[in-house]
């Protein structure tokens, strides 16, 4: 069986790569993306210290899991929501462009 | 005849007669006057005059019926000590009290005072009628006649000292009239801080008086301090140098009094009070205040007389007896080789009140007064006609510029001879002689030495010389002034010649054959007795008086008679002895001495103190104020610096951060997560480092 590392591993290169994207990227969509893929690399952390925990029978890993994609979900909804709403208002989506945001 | 005194027997007063409660009205009057003048315009000088003479007439008029009741109550048989006082402040179980008294002595010194001071305000309103500040020399007059009549009247030794020091504050104020005179200013000064010189022993007596007796009053139903009681126990009570209370206290007294009087060492002052105005020379200077010493040593006489064993001789009497007998010969030999005509008066005043002491020294109260009052007239009758003459002159003063003034002046000179041959003594026709002969006559019997007695007799001698002297230079020979000399106005003359009657008559209240004025001082009977004057010890003492006159003015007139001296020529006398001569002529060189020693001790210890009050003081004072100083500037620098510094570099800290950050909030969202991102690397880090064991 794979080790706990693994995955670990794997859900901090998600992470990693979610991050880089969300920083680095002017297109809010892939922004949003980079987002969803911290979201899913935290996912599955919660499972793998859920699998090599002290309580594996308990499913009380998988239901965080559940709920954080069911959040996820409601949270890229109103993302794409916010980012159609300023497309309509600036007709545009790069980030660069959108400074209003201080005080 | 008897010369010591007998204690005298007054009956004590258990109530006052009316004019013993309204005799506070005699000095009040004046003062009260010279209070109105004092608020007067410069220019009501008819107002002025008139008033302080009309007060001085009224207190003349109450003195007389004083001095009469006290007569008529003699007459009877009973003495009159009457005494009304009371008290002024009381504090604890102790009081101030004042009060006064009416008494023989009291009552003659008020008539003699008022009588001649009215004379003299007379006589002031002709001499110091071209004076600009007439109005405030009769604010001073009037005062100075209230002051002396309240040292007269007082029986409480404190209000004497009030008007005795109010006296000396007239004498200052008038001596320096003309103050626009340096000399007068400076006259004034040294009059006042000599006589204070005195008056510092005097208020030390009085203090001691007070502390040992605890009362102020003199007389006070057998209470007082100068009553039996007292000096009983002022007796038990010793002082330094084998000296009882009483006599020591009756030193410190005199010294007071010789400060006032012009007695040896403290003299230096009267010459120089010649400065002021001539009438004021009169009647300060000659014939009241400088006799207020004389009075005071009369008034505390039980006080100086007390526990005397034999003959009434006592430590203080003695005391006074020699330095009144020097100062009598010092200022007789002064007087001789001064050429101010003012001048050889002063000297011979203190010459007089030497006598005087000797007279109280020696043969009792009686005998100095009975002086002191006949001297007033002659010698206030002396100023006045040098005042007139002085008028007469343009002010001239120096008795070498004057000379054959007997037909210019014929009332002046008529009656200037009087009042020189009353003091010379000439006998039985002139008041001067008898008193004189009366201390000589006391000074003959005094039972410790003859030595004042021969003291005396030369100063007579030297009196008669002197005054000869100035007779002849002034009246005879040929008129050596300038200008023309003319006879004084009526308005002067005429005090003069009241004056000069009774410098002729006073005597006849003090002949051996018929004494009441002793009699009448001292409380006992009087009876006239021709055969005194046939007393060969009375003899004896007239014989020597003659001699006196005839060598004394007998070598004047062979000297001084009837030449007229070149004016810029040395003296007679000073061609004949001149070493003598220079010394004489420098008053025995004594304010050189005082100004070497006294002065110059002054001046140095002053010095002394100045250095010490700029050096010492002014330096303690300049540290503490330069460390103040420091401790400001050190202050400034911690509240601006340091306080105000560090509150504005945080506010400018706080600004500049603010800034700092402010710049962070650019609006790129993506930066807002970098620095996220950042943060939680770093919060990774720091929790990975923590954790480190």
């Amino acid at each position: 069986m794979t080790p706990l590392g693994g995955y670990l591993l794997v859900a901090a290169l998600m992470f990693a790569i979610g991050l880089a994207g969300a920083l680095v990227r002017r297109n809010a969509i892939m922004v949003l993306i980079g987002i969803e893929l911290m979201l899913n690399s935290a996912n599955l952390n919660f499972i793998a210290f859920w699998r090599y925990g002290p309580h594996p029978e308990a499913l009380t890993g998988m239901m965080f899991a559940i709920f954080s994609i069911a959040v996820a979900a409601a949270e890229a909804a109103v993302g794409l929501g916010l980012v159609i709403a300023i497309y309509r208002h600036t007709h545009t989506t790069e980030l660069d462009k959108i400074n209003r945001m201080k005080g | 005849m008897t010369l010591i005194q007998e204690v005298s027997s007054f009956t004590p007063q258990t109530t006052a007669s009316a004019i013993t409660g309204i005799l506070w009205l005699i000095p009040a009057l004046p003062i009260v006057a010279s209070g109105c003048i004092a608020l007067m315009k410069q220019s009501r000088r008819q107002a002025a005059a008139t008033l302080s003479i009309s007060s001085l007439c009224v207190s003349l008029l109450l003195s007389i019926a004083a001095f009469s009741h006290v007569l008529s109550g003699w007459l009877a048989g009973n003495a009159v000590r009457e005494s009304l006082n009371f008290t002024w402040i009381r504090f604890g179980s102790s009081a101030v009290d004042l009060g006064w008294v009416l008494d023989p002595l009291s009552a003659v010194m008020l008539v003699m005072v008022s009588l001649v001071g009215l004379l003299i305000f007379i006589y002031s309103t002709g001499y110091m009628a071209h004076d600009e500040n007439f109005t405030r020399f009769f604010c001073f007059l009037s005062l100075f006649a209230g002051a002396m009549l309240g040292v007269v009247i007082s029986n409480s030794i404190l209000l004497l000292f009030m008007c005795w020091e109010l006296v000396g504050l007239t004498s200052y104020l008038l001596i320096g009239f003309w103050y626009h005179k340096p000399s007068a200013a400076a006259a004034a000064k040294k009059a006042f801080l000599t006589t204070r010189v005195g008056d510092i022993f005097f208020l030390l007596g009085i203090v001691w008086l007070f502390a040992q007796t605890g009362t102020l009053l003199f007389y006070n139903h057998g209470a007082g301090s100068l009553e039996p009681l007292s000096l009983a126990s002022l007796l038990t009570q010793h002082a330094a140098l084998g000296l009882s209370a009483a006599g020591a206290i009756g030193l410190l007294i005199f010294a007071g009094a010789a400060g006032k009087s012009g007695q040896l060492p403290l003299h230096v002052w009267l010459p120089d009070a010649m400065e002021g105005p001539t009438p004021v020379s009169a009647l300060i200077h000659a014939a009241t205040m400088v006799a207020a010493g004389v009075y005071l040593i009369a008034r505390v006489y039980p006080l100086m007389q007390a526990g005397a064993l034999t003959g009434g001789v006592t430590t203080s009497l003695t005391v006074v007896t020699w330095v009144g007998a020097s100062t009598a010969v010092f200022a007789a030999l002064i007087a001789v080789a001064q050429n101010d005509i003012k001048r050889i008066l002063a000297y011979s005043t203190v010459s007089q009140l030497g006598y005087m002491m000797a007279g109280l020294g020696m043969g009792g109260v009686a005998v100095g007064i009975f002086h002191l009052i006949t001297h007033a007239f002659f010698k206030a009758l002396l100023f006045m006609g040098a005042g007139s003459v002085i008028h007469g002159c343009h002010e001239e003063q120096d008795i070498r510029h004057m000379g054959g003034l007997k037909s210019y002046m014929p009332l002046t000179f008529a009656t200037y001879g009087i009042g020189m041959l009353a003091l010379c003594g000439v006998p039985i026709f002139f008041s001067g002689f008898w008193s004189k002969d009366a201390i000589l006559e006391s000074a003959h019997g005094w039972s410790i030495s003859h030595a004042p007695y021969y003291m005396l007799v030369f100063g007579a001698v030297l009196t008669a010389f002197y005054m000869t002297r100035q007779v002849s230079y002034v009246f005879f020979g040929q008129w050596r002034g300038h200008g023309h000399a003319h006879e004084s106005p009526r308005v002067m003359t005429t005090p003069l010649a009241i004056l000069a009657f009774f410098a002729v008559t006073l005597g006849a209240i003090g002949t051996p054959a018929w004494p009441w004025f002793r009699a009448f001082l001292d409380n006992r009977a009087s009876e006239v007795d021709l055969h005194a004057f046939a007393e060969p010890a009375w003899l004896m003492l007239l014989l020597t008086s003659c001699i006196i006159v005839i060598v004394g003015i007998g070598l004047g007139w062979a000297l001084y008679g009837n030449k007229s001296p070149d004016p810029d020529a040395p003296d007679t006398l000073q061609a004949a002895i001149p070493h003598v001569w220079v010394v004489l002529q420098n008053k025995f060189y004594v304010d050189e001495l005082y100004g070497v020693t006294v002065i110059a001790f002054y001046a140095w210890w002053a010095r002394v103190a100045d250095w010490f009050d700029r050096r010492v003081w002014g330096g303690a004072v300049a540290a503490v104020t330069w460390l103040f100083g420091l401790f400001a500037q050190f202050n400034r620098f911690f509240d601006a610096d340091i306080v105000d510094g560090t509150f504005d570099k945080g506010c400018e800290e706080i600004s500049t951060s603010g800034g700092l950050l402010a710049s962070i909030q650019s609006g790129a969202v993506q930066n807002y997560l970098r620095i996220l991102a950042l943060a939680v690397v770093a919060l990774v880090l720091i929790l990975f480092w923590s954790s480190r064991p």
